[in-house]
């Protein structure tokens, strides 16, 4: 086991307790922390074990193995971005829309409108 | 004259346009027995105390949302307290409140009728690419919406019953892409859509919202969310 393949192994263990932490304190949603946490148990296996790295890449005919974590890399940062603002348009849609009702509201509660919003 | 029975709302609404929504308020009020609902869409000038001291109905958005979120605003409150017709008028005053009456009239016939600048009344004249992206735009929805449109993107427009009840569930929010795109979705839902020659007035007080740069960029930017709007399927419901 040489040195580069220690800090491969400490780089992975160490994100999948960061994941692990933020799930635990509720920070982050299941539904996000599946992903890291496969990204991370991934990055272990690979530290543990870079022969499937070079299997891989020989099998899909790419000649250098890092080209092949490049790869799956920039192919899992794009599918996440484009997921991201998926989120945040429904996000923003749904803020929109509490936004129209509590303007509603807040017509048929308060006696005269109130002074001017402060904008943010 | 449109019927007496119908209870219509007089949707203004308005971001930073405290020089001349009073003017536009009184007017309206002038012409005839509506009710009259200012939207603030997010102002700081105090838009909403001038409305309400003008005798508006006044509903204060949080924050800025656009026309699109300020009208879906006003289409929900109509739609729940049982209004018969909305119409949506520009707080800047260069809607003149005395064509209310046409426009509630040419819904009798059909779902949506729209106040038109190129329709031979007034005069009301522009050039180069907005005058290009005009045309391609109101080409494309007189296709969409089977009636000759040369002005699509007026905000000057009457709803019947059956607009206000699509609109309170699904309107554009993006900007211009609500007049434009909302035409589409009407069509697609079945609704009809007529143009009706109005002159404008020019803007009675403060600062136009956009330049000519402004407005040719927004015009591009109608034009994408039209193309967009036509490519959904008619079926397809988006959550917005």
């Amino acid at each position: 086991m040489n040195q580069s393949q220690i800090l491969g192994i400490l780089a992975a263990l160490g994100t999948l307790a960061f994941v692990v932490a933020m799930l635990r304190r509720g920070i982050l949603r299941e539904k996000y922390a599946v992903l890291w946490l496969l990204v991370s148990f991934s990055l272990l296996v690979l530290a543990v074990a870079p022969r499937l790295l070079t299997w891989a890449a020989e099998a899909l005919g790419i000649a250098i193995p890092s080209n092949l974590l490049f790869l799956i890399t920039g192919v899992v940062l794009l599918l996440v971005s484009v997921q991201l603002s998926y989120e945040v348009s429904r996000l923003e849609n749904r803020v929109r829309r509490l936004a129209e009702e509590v303007a509603i509201l807040n017509e048929r509660t308060a006696p005269s409108p109130p002074d001017g919003p402060d904008n943010h | 004259m449109p019927p007496d029975h119908w209870r219509v709302l007089v949707a203004i609404p308005a971001f930073n346009e405290s020089a001349t929504v009073a003017g536009v308020i009184a007017s309206i009020r002038e012409t005839g027995d509506y009710d009259v609902l200012v939207v603030d869409d997010g102002s700081t000038d105090g838009t909403a105390t001038v409305a309400a001291a003008a005798g508006a109905r006044v509903i204060v958005l949080p924050f800025n949302l656009g026309v699109g979120g300020a009208m879906r605003t006003a289409f929900v409150t109509a739609m729940r307290e049982g209004y018969d017709r909305v119409v949506q008028v520009d707080a800047d005053g260069q809607h003149d409140p005395a064509e209310i009456a046409s426009l509630l009239e040419a819904t009798e016939t059909c779902d949506i009728a729209i106040g038109a600048r190129f329709a031979g009344a007034g005069d009301y004249d522009v050039h180069g690419p907005r005058r290009w992206a005009m045309t391609i735009l109101a080409r494309s929805l007189t296709r969409v919406t089977g009636t000759t449109l040369t002005d699509t993107t007026s905000g000057f427009r009457a709803n019947s019953r059956r607009a206000i009840e699509l609109f309170a569930q699904r309107y554009p929010a993006e900007y211009l892409g609500d007049t434009v795109e909302s035409l589409v979705i009407a069509s697609r839902a079945g609704l009809t859509v007529a143009q009706v020659p109005v002159s404008m007035r020019v803007r009675q007080g403060g600062a136009p919202s956009h330049g000519t740069m402004r407005a040719t960029l927004n015009l591009g930017r109608a034009t994408l969310a039209l193309a967009v709007a036509l490519s959904r399927r008619a079926d397809a419901q988006a959550e917005s």
